[in-house]
């Protein structure tokens, strides 16, 4: 039996239906690539990083949250000049840690995703700023407080995009 | 086994096989690089919204702006008319550099670049990640636009086209990209470098040696060494200097266009390179340098017509340039705006003969007396001609002058200024404009370019 931090009543699984599992990050991504011309802040956001995160801790499958994650990820690459993967792995090892972790704790309460978000996002740059360095050789700067911050008001907007995203999903 | 661990060993091969991608990605070159299939896909299902959302929010934004929100409408047109007459002094006296240079060009068998056409183009989106700073336009290959082509701004360069992977999109990658390169020169200490963007989105000019002397404020150009930006187009200014690695400087420079707020743009679609001739210079005469040195007495100013601005009583030394009564310079003086019959016979001789015009439009609008700020003095003597020359003549456009209202002279690197807000209309080309819009004179030379089938200005 595996040993979880949560009830079994807590535990629920969801699923969203198709339209949903293709529009909403579909519109993440286009907003994500619509809104910083017109609010340059609103870079340091990364909404298909929340949908990521929003998909994998309610459906808590780690395949699902990985395979999500990915095509994601993909999607957001094409829209880049860069090769194709750089987004791509990072949301996926983001949306495998997060369902992952979705099955062992609660994270239907808004101080859990608060936090789970900031934790995901830096593992997301993290991951990022890793390959980019290592494996395309870009020149890039880490700097701590730029990321917590980022990871913050993410986490904030996060609350938001959950809740959104509470409204879609339905309990297997 | 596989049960036990199946998340994990997918999870692995995912990523596996992600970074294979990647590594085949990165191994190949730009030019043997295919186009990528999840590109296409995204960007065709992403712009069409953008355009979408484009359209609606520069709908609405047109409405209020033109026809609700009016307010100090009055007062800025006032004050864009004193600076206009304010440029058109400074325009005489920088056709006169500029002629100068020509000539000398001439002399040294120099060519030339110019841009002969431009596509105007809107943006309609960008990546949204701060590491990639493209953006997309809403024309494509079938606008012709082609990779490596510059986009720029009235204000300065932009950045150059990517990837055209679609009809009516294209990625642009800006130059505060740190993947981007751009050849740029120090306009004073004409040192040169190469631009490169930053990681956290700044400009830097690398290569340049650090025991030369970079002043702050000193203007950047394009050096038209990387191929891609005709030389002398405006990129920014210099702001910081601090001593970078290796022995060169690390030259901070800020951009003159506003990278993060681009929402009209030019794609420099052609540009020809000519031989400078020397048929196109006007002879100067010795007589003409002498008079011109010579203490004169000011003029009185000329009678004005109702609506007509009086006319300049700068002595001649300033606003006449030494050929302003030779014979050739007469019949050569053509004047970027349509001057008026009573002013006709009168003022043009004062006029800096080779004042280029800046568009076509300027010829059809030009109020009565409107070039009367540029004359510095009425001279007697003036040719016949040039009464023809202020009646709307409008000579063909000349490489060193700026353009207005969208349009690009040939002239436009050499200033920057040369594209004036554009509309989304389409292709802009000078040449042709000119060409199409004014009776040819004489002694200028037709220009080579056929004119734009799509929207000369």
């Amino acid at each position: 039996m595996a040993i979880t931090y949560t009830s079994g009543e807590q535990v629920e699984v969801y699923r969203f239906s198709i339209p949903a599992t293709i529009l909403i990050p579909l519109a993440a991504v286009f907003l994500q690539a619509w809104l910083p011309r017109h609010f340059p802040f609103f870079t340091i956001f990364d909404l298909p990083l929340l949908v990521t995160i929003g998909f994998a801790t309610a459906r808590r499958s780690p395949l699902a949250g990985l395979f999500t994650g990915g095509l994601i990820g993909i999607v957001q690459d094409a829209l880049t000049q860069q090769p194709i993967g750089l987004f791509g792995i990072a949301k996926t090892v983001v949306g495998f840690g997060a369902s992952s972790l979705g099955i062992k704790i609660d994270v239907e309460n808004a101080g859990a995703r608060f936090l789970l978000t900031i934790l995901f996002y830096v593992v997301h740059e993290i991951v990022y700023f890793f390959i980019a360095r290592v494996l395309v050789s870009l020149q890039m700067a880490w700097s701590w407080p730029h990321e917590i911050f980022s990871g913050v008001a993410n986490a904030v907007l996060g609350i938001v995009i959950y809740a959104l995203l509470d409204r879609v999903k339905q309990r297997t | 086994m596989f049960g036990r661990y199946r998340n994990l060993i997918v999870l692995v091969g995912v990523l596996f096989a992600q970074i294979l991608g990647l590594a085949v990605q990165v191994k190949r070159t730009r030019n043997s690089e295919p186009t990528r299939l999840i590109r296409i896909w995204t960007v065709g299902t992403v712009s069409p919204l953008e355009k979408g959302l484009s359209w609606i929010q520069n709908s609405t934004g047109n409405i209020w702006s033109n026809y609700i929100y009016l307010r100090g409408v009055r007062a800025e047109n006032r004050e864009l008319k004193r600076q206009i007459e304010q440029m058109r002094l400074e325009q005489a006296r920088m056709t006169q550099d500029a002629d100068q240079a020509h000539r000398l060009q001439a002399l040294l068998g120099f060519k030339e670049q110019f841009i002969s056409r431009t596509v105007a183009a809107q943006v309609i989106g960008g990546s949204g990640s701060d590491l990639s700073r493209v953006i997309y336009i809403d024309k494509g290959y079938s606008d012709g636009i082609k990779p490596d082509m510059a986009v720029l701004t009235k204000d300065g360069i932009v950045g150059k086209v990517l990837r055209v992977d679609h009809r009516h999109v294209a990625q642009v990658l800006l130059i505060d990209d740190q993947t981007s390169g751009v050849g740029a020169i120090l306009e004073k200490s004409r040192l040169q470098g190469i631009l490169r963007g930053t990681s956290s989105g700044g400009v830097v000019l690398e290569k340049v040696m650090s025991d030369e002397s970079v002043p702050i404020g000193e203007r950047v150009l394009t050096s038209g060494g990387d191929g891609i930006f005709p030389k002398g187009l405006s990129v920014g200014t210099v702001t910081k200097v601090t001593s970078g690695s290796d022995l060169f400087l690390n030259v901070r420079v800020h951009p003159d266009a506003d990278l993060s707020r681009i929402e009209e743009v030019l794609v420099v679609t052609q540009v020809d390179e000519k031989q400078v001739e020397a048929d196109q210079m006007t002879p100067i005469r010795a007589v003409d340098i002498l008079a011109q040195r010579l203490p004169t007495v000011p003029p009185k100013p000329e009678p004005t017509a109702p609506g007509q601005t009086p006319t300049g009583t700068k002595p001649a030394s300033q606003n006449n340039p030494p050929n302003a009564v030779a014979p050739n310079s007469v019949t050569s003086a053509k004047i970027p705006v349509a001057a008026p019959p009573a002013a006709a016979n009168t003022t043009n001789a004062a006029v800096t003969p080779n004042l280029k015009p800046t568009t076509p439009e300027h010829s059809g609008t030009a109020q009565p007396g409107s070039n009367t700020a540029t004359t510095g003095i009425q001279r007697s003597g003036v040719a016949p001609s040039a009464t023809s020359t202020s009646q709307g003549t409008v000579a063909k456009p000349k490489p060193n002058m700026p353009a207005a209202s969208g349009s690009t002279t040939p002239g436009a690197p050499a200033t920057g200024q040369s594209a004036a807000k554009p509309s989304s209309a389409g292709t802009t080309t000078n040449s042709g404009a000119a060409k199409n819009s004014a009776p040819k004179p004489t002694n200028v030379k037709s220009s080579s370019k056929p004119p734009s089938q799509d929207a000369p200005h």
